[in-house]
């Protein structure tokens, strides 16, 4: 008798349990839908103002006389977020190759905790650093040096800090990624002559390409969505940039400097929504593209 | 007396303090197949892979003694790596294709050895692939993934990349402990025409794969080597108690 009502009421909880799981569960696969969905319905009044692509494509901005262009804002997010790849990507992809395929165990030991405390600063601390050594460093040296007279403020110190910003970040993904190739791959190639550099470039490079991928692609996400750091050593001039040296306004440093402000601005806020529902579709889109990649690759290789 | 492809003498592998290989002394026939014999965790991978001094990948193993092959050293050399791991071919455990399609998982050696033109590639991945009785079941998807092949037809694949780059000597682990029976034999049969031209050692644990196989057997245990000679004096008549307690399977 007793034992049946145990049994009674453990499917009772389990089903209650269940059903507590289910709406968590829910919960967090709803959360991007009701971002997307509320910062849509925030912004569709200038969207049904304007429409998407004049907003996109025009370049002034000047919301006193009712001009939202977003353009500079993009091109500005674009650049920053590519001069931190290609500052990144290289330096990521050499130490993660180092580290795994040539150090002692026990510098990967050291090396691993490092990075995590790398990866936990918070990003204002990245950003007075840019402000004490990169923007003078860029204004006074690296201006003078090639002849020319810029502030420091610029595309160029924005990368340069959201590069170390993501470097551990991604070399975090790179190392698991070159671990989890099993040796013996290596040492199939080894044993057909190569050497270990081209066991690196062709078999091991081949083989962790999707994680390489995945790696690079949130990484890009990540940067294409950090503020604080950038906001601090970027500028923030709404004008398109033309060239490494000038400065530029990012999407997320538009939305962080503005918000609560300016809002007795008709449409303003309606704006800056917009910019949110922007930057917030392009990070998805990185995330689903370097997904799909990896995905393809999996069937490939 | 057989002329010995690979002479072993006073081998001493260690990884950081611990000792895996006790003062081995091992010789290994030219054109026949050696039979690496001995229960798990005796040493016989760690023994094969001081062979082609795959050992220099741990940071943290020491090896001393010698290890000549064709009368050279190896382990004491100034002498190219690579050149010296191209003399073997070798089998894992389980099949690892490279990460490409059929056909460049053969070319890969070739090409890394040197240039050569695409007619000739050609003509040599075939080859290899004939050899290992591949050709017929994999040439009209030779551009597919190597993965996409089956286990065992994948570790007849890893066999013919071997022999791609001319080796004298086959070095095989346990290669068909990951494969199904029919498998298997196919790769057995395989050693067996491969040694007229080539030097062959096997690792196995299991006894009647060794009986099939060897016509020399080096029989370990804890990392010493204790009996060995030719296949029939060693399977018919042990010298010593732990080998014959062995082999009456008293112990794995
Ligand atoms: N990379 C390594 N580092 C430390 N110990 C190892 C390493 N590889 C093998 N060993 C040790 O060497 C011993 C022999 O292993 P192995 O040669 O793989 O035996 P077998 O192939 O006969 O099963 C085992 O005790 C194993 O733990
Ligand atoms: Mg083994």
């Amino acid at each position: 008798m007793s034992g049946f009502r145990i049994k009674l009421s453990r499917s009772l909880r389990n089903k209650v349990h269940g059903s507590w799981m289910t709406v968590c569960l829910v919960f967090v696969i709803s959360m991007p839908v009701i971002i997307a969905g509320g910062l849509y319905w925030k912004s569709s009044v200038l969207l049904h103002d304007h429409g998407v692509f004049s907003l996109i494509f025009s370049k002034e901005w000047k919301p006193l006389s009712g001009q939202f262009g977003f353009y500079p804002f993009i091109i500005s997010s674009i650049w920053v977020t590519m001069t931190a790849l290609i500052l990144a990507a290289p330096i990521c992809l050499l130490t993660a190759i180092h580290l795994t395929q040539y150090a002692k165990r026990w510098v990967l030991k050291i090396m691993h905790p490092v990075i995590d405390i790398l990866a936990g600063i918070p990003s204002v601390i990245y950003g007075v650093w840019g402000i004490l050594v990169v923007v003078p460093f860029i204004g006074n040296h690296l201006g003078t040096w090639l002849g020319k007279s810029v502030s420091g403020y610029s595309i160029l110190a924005g990368g340069i800090v959201l590069a170390i910003m993501v470097i551990p970040f991604v070399l975090n993904i790179l190392i698991d990624v070159f671990n989890n190739i099993p040796t013996e791959l290596s040492e199939a190639s080894l044993s057909l002559g190569a050497t270990r550099w081209q066991t690196i470039k062709f078999v091991l490079v081949k083989k962790g390409l999707p994680g390489i991928v995945a790696a690079f692609g949130l990484g890009m996400s990540r940067a294409f969505g950090e503020t604080i750091a950038v906001l601090m050593v970027v500028g923030n001039v709404s004008r398109i940039p033309s060239g490494l040296f000038q400065p530029g306004y990012p999407l997320p440093a538009l939305i962080a400097n503005n918000y609560g402000e300016m809002l007795s601005i008709p449409l303003y806020d309606s704006a800056l929504m917009l910019s949110a529902l922007i930057l917030f579709v392009v990070v998805l889109g990185f995330n689903f593209v370097s997904r799909y990649i990896i995905a393809a690759c999996d069937k490939r290789c | 007396m057989d002329h010995t492809k690979i002479n072993i003498s006073k081998l001493n592998l260690y990884y950081g303090r611990q000792q895996i290989l006790k003062d081995i002394n091992a010789g290994i026939p030219e054109k026949k197949i050696t039979v690496i014999l001995g229960p798990s965790g005796c040493g016989k991978t760690s023994l094969l892979r001081c062979m082609n001094r795959l050992t220099d990948l741990h940071p943290q193993a020491r090896l001393t003694g010698n290890i000549l092959i064709n009368g050279k050293d190896i382990l004491n050399t100034t002498d190219d790596i690579t050149s010296i791991r191209k003399m073997m071919g070798l089998l894992a455990q389980r099949p690892y294709p490279l990460p490409m399609n059929i056909y460049n998982n053969i070319a890969y050696g070739l090409r890394i050895s040197g240039r050569m033109n695409k007619r000739m590639l050609n003509k040599r991945v075939e080859h290899y692939l004939r050899q290992v009785s591949l050709w017929d079941e994999v040439k009209d998807r030779l551009r597919d993934p190597a993965v996409a092949l089956s286990i065992g037809q994948q570790q007849r694949l890893c066999l013919a990349r071997g022999l791609a780059v001319d080796p004298q000597i086959i070095l095989a682990d346990e290669p068909t402990s990951a494969l199904d029976p029919l498998s298997s034999q196919a790769i057995e049969e395989k050693f067996n025409e491969l040694k007229e031209n080539y030097s062959i050692v096997i690792v196995t644990h299991i006894l009647r794969q060794a009986r099939r196989l060897a016509d020399h057997v080096i029989f370990m245990y804890m990392g010493e080597v204790i009996e060995q000679g030719p296949a029939d004096a060693f399977f018919e008549n042990p010298k010593l108690e732990k080998t014959k307690l062995y082999l009456r399977g008293m112990f794995y």
